[in-house]
């Protein structure tokens, strides 16, 4: 408790030195802070920004933890992360990079385009928007924390009990592996919640939902399997909370529970996250290979389907996660057919983009060139998903460096090319800028190598015996080349990092401004300014078809006819409740990780006082008045 | 003529890729070398699984080469692509010819799965062994061999040429029990009892792992299998049930020391903290599972078990005399 007030105090006078000193003025200079304005945001495109540069920031931290390993693993029998250390490093790797910055990043880039692309002015509930942030953002601080407070999880991302029961795991690291993922589960449960109702009220007049962008399909169909995969995660997460703060034994066997009930909440979550975070790269890439390729994309209702079937058999296979846990040859052999299945929607895609490109007119600029490299890749990796299907081979991949090399090619080969493509390319409607394209390919270059030399040997050790998740091996039974190559690669992955974060910075600081359509773009987010004014479109537009603005320039139009008539558009307002109420939730959990349950309550004794202060506000927004918008867009014509 | 050139050039790649896929690895941890009916069957599934998916593989590096070579932008020509929507044709075929080979590769894996996921011994004097996995070693229980019933640790010795069925026990958290080399793996699960068949086709020493993630010690929770010829296998059987009595001065110290410092955890019953039986642990081949067996190891593990294997569970012994540790370890090491 102490320690609370010390921190609040000390943020105040930080606040007060930043702004100036305290006087009777000090709430104005705040209110009019940039930092403020962040905080307090609801706008979709700020959140997104904030989504994406915090996803970046974890994902160079679950990075670093990758190069640990690496560096622990280039020889036999090395001393530098042993025993524990490294299953934290190998638990904080696996959660960073598939909840804080995976999921993340693809929510980012669907909050900052998915609106423009179905003409809207933002999500249907932008304080729910900046509520998911604010709780994605406390969580992953929360469970990072656990490197300075504590100690770490160390049961692996998938957490199995026994092993993460308090008997075996004493120490506070799942307790954050909990609380953390539940915090941020909130957020990505909201996001789900709100693109699904933004998707299907707020598409602009004639944009109906077969002549949506491929990118909003995906985000449709993920923002779908949010709403369905992330209960049985928390329900899992609340059980296993139970067993280790207040003794109970869901997964205790000693006490007559079943360790096998985790895994399969887990992975009846877990599978269709594996489609969450692949899905909108599937949009990402649709749309870089249609724009670079100037066609449209080929068998677009196809694609539709073939996104919407991979969704729903998203749920069908999770045991082929469980091959080896003695369900039986019955439940085993259904699994296995199901999961085969989903290779033939994928497969769909596949051939599609590659027709796509098929009598185009490829131009090959940075996000194309990921989008390029991209297809073989995630074929690879699917490929591995399919011999991973069968379970009599299964008992011989199962939680080897075979399956450690699969889900690697479908998680970077996929989820992470499609997350640099869709940076590349969305980066003028984000910033307002264009990122280096030379920068770009050598990021692309290094990366790409770096990448196939990094996870193409992990196969074979796979295959020569080799389990994941171990800190080391013996020498002499022949690991031991593959595994030097396999930490050589690694180093090409940081370097093309370290240019793309170089890029970034040089982008940021430079004043050349980005066209509006820099790309010859097909939707509508092509068709507004870049960086994108607050209020997205002055005048709603009028789609006539699919790829909506290419038609538009087609017929040499100038631009989109509009929908409705100039007039004030209401916006919502900003608010700072999100943040407290996030705070809230980040109190408590941290409450219940340390096991001390009055700073609990205290945390959650915010979060609804938050939500009641919220609910009898009365809050209209604001509006911005024509003269206002055509003001702004002469000054833009002015200096352009 | 073309045709056969095709196929021959197809084979010479396919051939390739085996003698990659074989070439590299050690014989005991490789399961692309199995040396058991289990790891057969299991490679014979993985081959065919391989082999499908290079076709497919092919197919698409082959349209995806061709399109990114002839369709590239060329400089100084600028054209607008025709627009084209789809065709129906295309799709019904992307989609019918990967259900014919996910058909072909369905039916024998339904069929394998079922051979391996019977576990059940037909006969009743089949070989039956327990296993049990503990963080981070593994315990042995002979149910009938030869009709004798005992216990031993780390090392699983079985007969060529026959099938053992396991049952596999946990204790304490997940582990995973995998013998690459002779086929597969199955879940150790606290309070869920699995079983599997195994068999070694050729004598030797093969590899065995821990394969789900149990603690600091996983890396380490190795151990070994023997396949010996059936005359060998029941000399072992007879060597195993023969109780060790020690006969030098210093052995029947050891003997002494180890009763009075060990037995509480070391013991054929099942206490507490449970560790390995020892009354054979002169016949072993490793100290803790992995490292060669020799005094210089013995003595390093007995004085720090951590430093060796982390997260043990065993305390140090380092409050012994030279002398005594000396006796000690000539009695473990000669307790055949």
């Amino acid at each position: 408790m102490g320690t609370l007030l010390v921190v609040l105090v000390l943020a105040l006078f930080l606040a007060a030195i930043l702004t100036g000193g305290y006087n009777k003025d000090f709430l104005e200079r705040v209110r009019h802070s940039k930092v403020w304005d962040w905080l307090t945001t609801v706008d979709h495109k700020k959140i997104g920004i904030m989504y994406f540069m915090s996803g970046f920031f974890f994902l160079l931290i679950g990075g670093l933890e990758a190069v640990f390993m690496r560096l622990q693993l280039i020889v036999p029998n090395n001393d530098l992360f042993t025993g524990d250390t490294f299953n934290k490093l190998l638990t904080m790797h696996g959660t960073t990079m598939i909840f804080l910055a995976a999921m993340p990043m693809i929510f980012g880039i669907i909050n900052v385009v998915m609106p423009l692309q179905i003409g809207a002015r933002d999500v249907a509930f932008p304080f729910l928007n900046s509520l998911g942030f604010w709780a994605f953002f406390f969580g992953g601080l929360l469970l990072n924390l656990s490197w300075i407070f504590g100690g770490a999880p160390n049961a692996g991302w998938t957490s199995y009990p026994s092993l993460a029961l308090m008997g075996f795991n004493p120490g506070p690291g799942i307790d954050y592996y909990v609380l953390g993922l539940q915090i941020s589960g909130i957020g990505s449960l909201m996001s789900g919640i709100n693109f699904l109702a933004t998707i299907i009220n707020m598409r602009t007049p004639g944009m109906t939902f077969l002549r949506m962008p491929m990118f909003t399909w995906t985000s449709f169909v993920t923002s779908a399997l949010l709403l369905f995969a992330m209960p049985p995660l928390t329900v899992g997460l609340l059980l296993l909370m139970f067993d280790r703060v207040f003794g109970s034994a869901f997964f205790d066997p000693a006490l007559g529970g079943s360790p096998v009930i985790w895994q399969h909440l887990f992975w009846i979550f877990g599978h269709p996250e594996v489609y969450i975070v692949i899905l909108p790269a599937f949009g990402i890439m649709s749309e870089v290979i249609s724009t670079f390729s100037k066609k449209r994309l080929f068998g677009y209702t196809s694609m539709v389907f073939a996104t919407v079937v991979i969704g729903f058999l998203g749920f069908m296979v999770w045991v082929h996660h469980m091959f080896t846990v003695g369900l039986g040859p019955m439940s085993n052999s259904i699994f296995a057919v199901a999961t085969m299945a989903i290779g033939v929607p994928t497969g769909i895609k596949v051939f599609n983009w590659l027709f796509t490109m098929w009598g185009g007119e490829l131009h090959f600029k940075t996000p194309m060139l990921w989008a390029v490299g991209f297809i073989p890749t995630f074929v690879m990796g699917g490929v591995t998903g399919v011999m991973l299907a069968v379970p009599p081979a299964d008992f011989q991949y199962h939680d080897s460096y075979f399956v450690v090399a699969h889900f690697h090619y479908v998680l970077v080969g996929g989820t992470v090319f499609a997350l640099f493509a869709g940076a590349y390319y969305w980066w003028p409607k984000m910033f307002g800028k264009l990122l280096d394209d030379r920068l770009g390919k050598w990021h692309f270059w290094l990366f790409f190598i770096g990448y196939h030399l990094t996870f193409f040997p992990q196969h074979f050790l796979g295959l020569f015996g080799m389990p994941r998740r171990v800190f080391t091996y013996q020498a002499g039974y022949g690991l031991e080349s593959l595994n030097m190559l396999s930490s050589i690669g690694a180093v090409g992955m940081v370097l093309g990092t370290i240019i793309f974060t170089i890029n970034v910075i040089k982008t940021a600081r430079s004043k050349e401004l980005a066209p509006a359509d820099p790309w010859d773009g097909r939707t509508l987010e092509w068709s507004v300014p870049s960086p994108v004014p607050e209020y997205n479109f002055a005048q709603l537009p009028l789609v006539r078809g699919y790829d909506a603005f290419w038609i538009e320039k087609q017929a040499g139009n100038k631009g989109m006819a509009p929908a409705e008539p100039l007039g004030p558009i209401h916006m919502p307002s900003p608010s700072y409740i999100p943040v407290i109420m996030s705070l809230g939730l980040f109190i408590a959990g941290y409450g219940f990780v340390a096991h001390a349950i009055p700073v609990a309550v205290i945390g959650i004794a915010v979060v609804f006082i938050s939500m009641f202060v919220r609910s009898f506000q009365q809050d209209f927004g604001y509006h911005i008045e024509p003269e206002e918008i055509v003001g702004s867009a002469k000054a833009k014509e002015v200096k352009a | 003529m073309v045709s056969r050139q095709h196929l021959s050039r197809v084979l010479s790649v396919f051939a390739l890729v085996a003698f990659l896929l074989a070439g590299c690895g050690d014989p005991r941890l490789n399961a692309l070398q199995p040396k058991g009916t289990a790891g057969e069957q299991q490679l014979d599934l993985i081959m065919l699984s391989i082999y499908i998916m290079l076709f497919v593989f092919a197919v698409v590096m082959a349209i995806f080469i061709y399109v990114i070579v002839r369709f590239r932008k060329r400089k100084g020509v600028s054209r607008t692509p025709k627009q084209v929507h789809g065709s129906t044709l295309a799709e019904i075929v992307w989609t019918a010819i990967p259900i014919i080979l996910l058909a072909i590769l369905a039916v024998p894996t339904v069929k394998t799965t079922f051979n391996l996921g019977s576990a059940q011994p037909k006969s009743a004097d089949a070989l039956k062994i327990k296993v049990t996995g503990y963080q981070y070693w593994w315990e042995f229980e002979y149910l009938n061999a030869n009709g004798k019933r005992f216990k031993t640790a780390q090392e699983l010795h079985i007969p060529v040429g026959k099938k053992v069925y396991l049952e596999i026990y946990g204790k304490d958290v997940l582990h995973s029990f995998w013998v690459p080399a002779l086929g597969g793996k199955m879940d150790v699960i606290p309070g869920k009892v699995n079983t599997m068949w195994l068999d070694a086709k050729k004598p030797g020493e093969y590899q065995g792992k821990c394969a789900e993630l149990c603690g600091a010690g996983h890396a380490l929770m190795d151990f070994k299998v023997y396949a010996h010829e059936q005359a060998d296998f029941d000399k072992w059987v007879a060597q195993m049930t023969t109780p060790h009595k020690p006969t030098t001065v210093a052995e029947k110290e050891g003997e002494k020391i180890f009763k009075q410092n060990c037995l509480s955890c070391h013991a054929t019953a099942d206490p507490k903290i449970k560790g390995p039986d020892l009354s054979k642990f002169g016949t072993r081949h490793t100290i803790a599972g992995f490292l060669p067996k020799n005094e210089k190891n013995l003595e390093k593990w007995l004085k720090d078990p951590e430093s060796v294997k982390p997260g043990a569970r065993m305390p140090k012994i380092n409050y012994l005399n030279d002398q005594e540790m000396k006796s000690l370890m000539e009695y473990l090491m000669n307790s055949k």
